[in-house]
């Protein structure tokens, strides 16, 4: 286990073409860290390059006290896996995960302790023989685990792990990754697309937006308070609603907003879609201005299951400690 | 899913698959008919008496040290051109996969000499290297090296080879390297995490992965060298210099036509017929039945 360092991190492919400009961020020994961000923001490149499969262009990326940029992927002492597994398709379940201790010329006795061990853990002993062919989707991705843990790494990489999974799989597989994070304690970086993934797992995550980092920390901290726009509109489902006043952004979430009578009324919806989803029911509609006509900004809310909705006029409030404000212009968060 | 055509007309499908058909048992089913036939015949060298002799041209021709001969040379030839063929294009396919600026143009020159017809391919390798006035040869001599393909029976077989091989290279290139361009990359990057030298993981996952194709390249490349070498020993070595050169189908051909004997050339051919046939199912059994990973 070790400590994972990002020093102003950056990556180009060209001059013109740079993909991340500038990570840092220090990862403590035993973290689980998410990188959360929408497809194209450079965080699958930017665990990448802490793997050693994308070269670093700038900054530092250190492992332990080790600054790592010019070490291949073998001697960075990280294990990865991959969205797809990457299971090597001709070798069995065994072959699969002994496969690189087999090349650290490891002695027999101690792969087989070491592959035994994590197919105790990942409840793949009856696989073992096994094909990756022959598994299912689940079972696969528990191999590549698997090929993960028996390297006794100092990092996990986890590159999107559970993206091919169905729903219910996935929900089950975050449980083990987050039991097998407690029980081996290993420094982990976990990228994914999904922010309940990111919510659920993550002890901090960094959210990251066309190659920067747009806010570093504590699941629930990130959503209290978004650092920027970006951030308040992509994590919150429905998104945090952002509506221009008075040449700022007011951001409130939709469970913040309650009906309330038109004399209270912190502001008015035109609402024209309703969905009930039993726990609660979702609202969504046009803001209406105080002059009557309906502005363009769309505004979702979230009321209690008992509560009358119906298509158009809803006068709505909030507590002011709930209401977020951003610059539009740098879309940064005012305190 | 199974695509269906399914037409209204009686006779319009049988219409359509007619010429194929027609074409089939004109040019291949009768004169293979034909060689079963004759191979049970002998004729003498005028085509004026002919008797019917049952087994005899079989037994005649394993009886023949030239025959077993020949099949010595053509299993050795095809095995060369099959190993040589393969490795090389299998190398080349690995450096072009690695190319990154113009892949194109490194491509496509690899794959030109496919155009090349067998004959032409063997009068080029032939000239290249003649006894006399060929540019390597020229430069073998100034390394010390008697070259004469001409009155040497080993360097006709080289030769051979040599052209063989140049000719059948683009082809298993080709299924190299769309072969290589489906090895999923993230299966390269965990084994470098894993640990692997370049090499190994050539040997260790890409290799293996190539099997399916390397297994159906080798049944290809074994037939080529049975049959449709023919250009190139005919343009080149004839099968000399004595019988050194001289495989199988050559053997058909300057038998029956040069060597006037009908039946015995025909038994050939039959016993040809055979090894394709036995190839051909190899090819179906083991390829269709594609190792699906």
């Amino acid at each position: 286990m070790a400590a994972v360092s990002l020093r102003d991190v950056r990556k180009s492919y060209t001059p013109e073409l740079q993909v991340i400009h500038g990570v840092s961020m220090e990862i403590k020994n035993g973290e689980f860290i998410v990188i959360l961000g929408p497809s194209g923001c450079g965080k699958s490149t930017l665990l990448r390059m802490v793997a050693g499969l994308e070269t670093i262009t700038g900054g530092e990326i250190a492992i332990g006290e080790r600054v790592v940029n010019n070490l291949e992927p073998k001697d960075r002492d990280i294990a990865m896996v991959f969205q797809n597994y990457a299971l090597y398709p001709h070798m069995s379940v065994y072959e699969n995960m002994s496969y690189g201790l087999r090349i650290q010329k490891m002695s027999k006795a101690e792969i087989d302790r070491r592959v035994q061990n994590a197919a105790a853990i990942l409840e793949l002993k009856n696989f073992l023989a096994r094909r990756p062919r022959e598994l299912s989707g689940g079972q696969r991705q528990r191999v590549a685990m698997g090929r993960a843990i028996v390297r006794e790494p100092q990092v996990f990489l986890f590159d999107e792990p559970l993206s091919n999974l169905d729903a219910k799989l996935r929900v089950q597989m975050r449980a083990e990754l987050q039991s097998l994070h407690r029980r081996l304690g290993t420094t982990s970086l976990f990228v994914t697309h999904d922010q309940v993934e990111a919510m659920t797992l993550a002890q901090r995550m960094i959210v990251m937006n066309a190659g920067r980092a747009e806010q570093i920390g504590a699941p629930l901290e990130v959503y209290a308070r978004p650092a920027t726009t970006f951030v308040a509109s992509f994590i919150g489902s429905p998104p945090m609603n952002l509506i221009p006043r008075d040449g700022k952004l007011l951001g409130i979430r939709p469970e913040h907003l309650e009906p309330c009578a038109a004399a209270q009324a912190m502001l008015t919806i035109d609402v024209d879609l309703i969905e009930p989803l039993g726990a609660d029911i979702l609202v969504y509609g046009h803001e209406v201005k105080p002059g009557g006509d309906a502005s363009s900004a769309r505004v979702a809310a979230r009321l209690p299951a008992d509560a009358k909705a119906q298509a158009g006029k809803l006068a709505v409030r909030y507590a002011p400690r709930n209401a977020h404000w951003f610059d539009p212009a740098s879309g940064k968060r005012i305190d | 899913m199974e695509k269906r055509v399914v037409f209204r007309s009686a006779w319009l499908p049988y219409a359509l698959v007619a010429p194929q058909i027609v074409i089939t048992i004109l040019f291949f089913f009768w004169p293979a008919v034909q060689a079963v036939w004759y191979s049970f015949q002998l004729q003498d060298a005028f085509g004026l008496k002919t008797q019917f002799v049952g087994l005899q041209n079989y037994a005649n021709l394993f009886k023949d040290g030239n025959y077993v001969d020949s099949f010595k040379v053509t299993a050795l030839f095809s095995v060369l051109v099959a190993f040589f063929g393969i490795a090389i294009s299998l190398l080349l396919a690995t450096m072009a996969d690695r190319v990154l600026r113009g892949a194109m143009a490194y491509k496509t020159l690899l794959i030109w000499p496919y155009a090349v017809a067998p004959a032409i391919a063997g009068v080029l390798w032939a000239f290249l290297f003649a006894p006399s006035i060929g540019i390597v040869t020229y430069v073998l001599k100034g390394w010390g090296i008697d070259w004469n393909w001409i009155i040497k029976g080993d360097q006709a077989m080289l030769l051979v080879v040599i052209a063989a091989v140049w000719n059948q290279i683009s082809y298993n290139f080709l299924f190299f390297l769309a072969g290589l361009q489906s090895v999923p990359r993230s299966l390269i990057e965990a084994a470098a995490i894993d640990g692997a030298s370049p090499l190994r993981r050539f040997w260790t996952i890409v290799f293996p992965l190539l099997s399916p194709t390397t297994f159906f390249l080798l049944v290809v490349n074994i037939v080529f060298a049975f049959f449709a070498t023919f250009g190139i020993i005919d343009a080149t070595t004839q099968g000399g210099p004595g019988q050194a050169t001289n495989i199988l189908v050559y053997k058909v051909y300057h038998d029956g036509v040069k060597a006037a004997d009908l039946g015995g050339s025909s038994a050939q051919s039959v016993i040809l017929m055979f090894i394709v046939i036995a190839l051909t199912v190899v090819q179906f059994r083991f390829v269709e039945r594609k190792v699906q990973y």
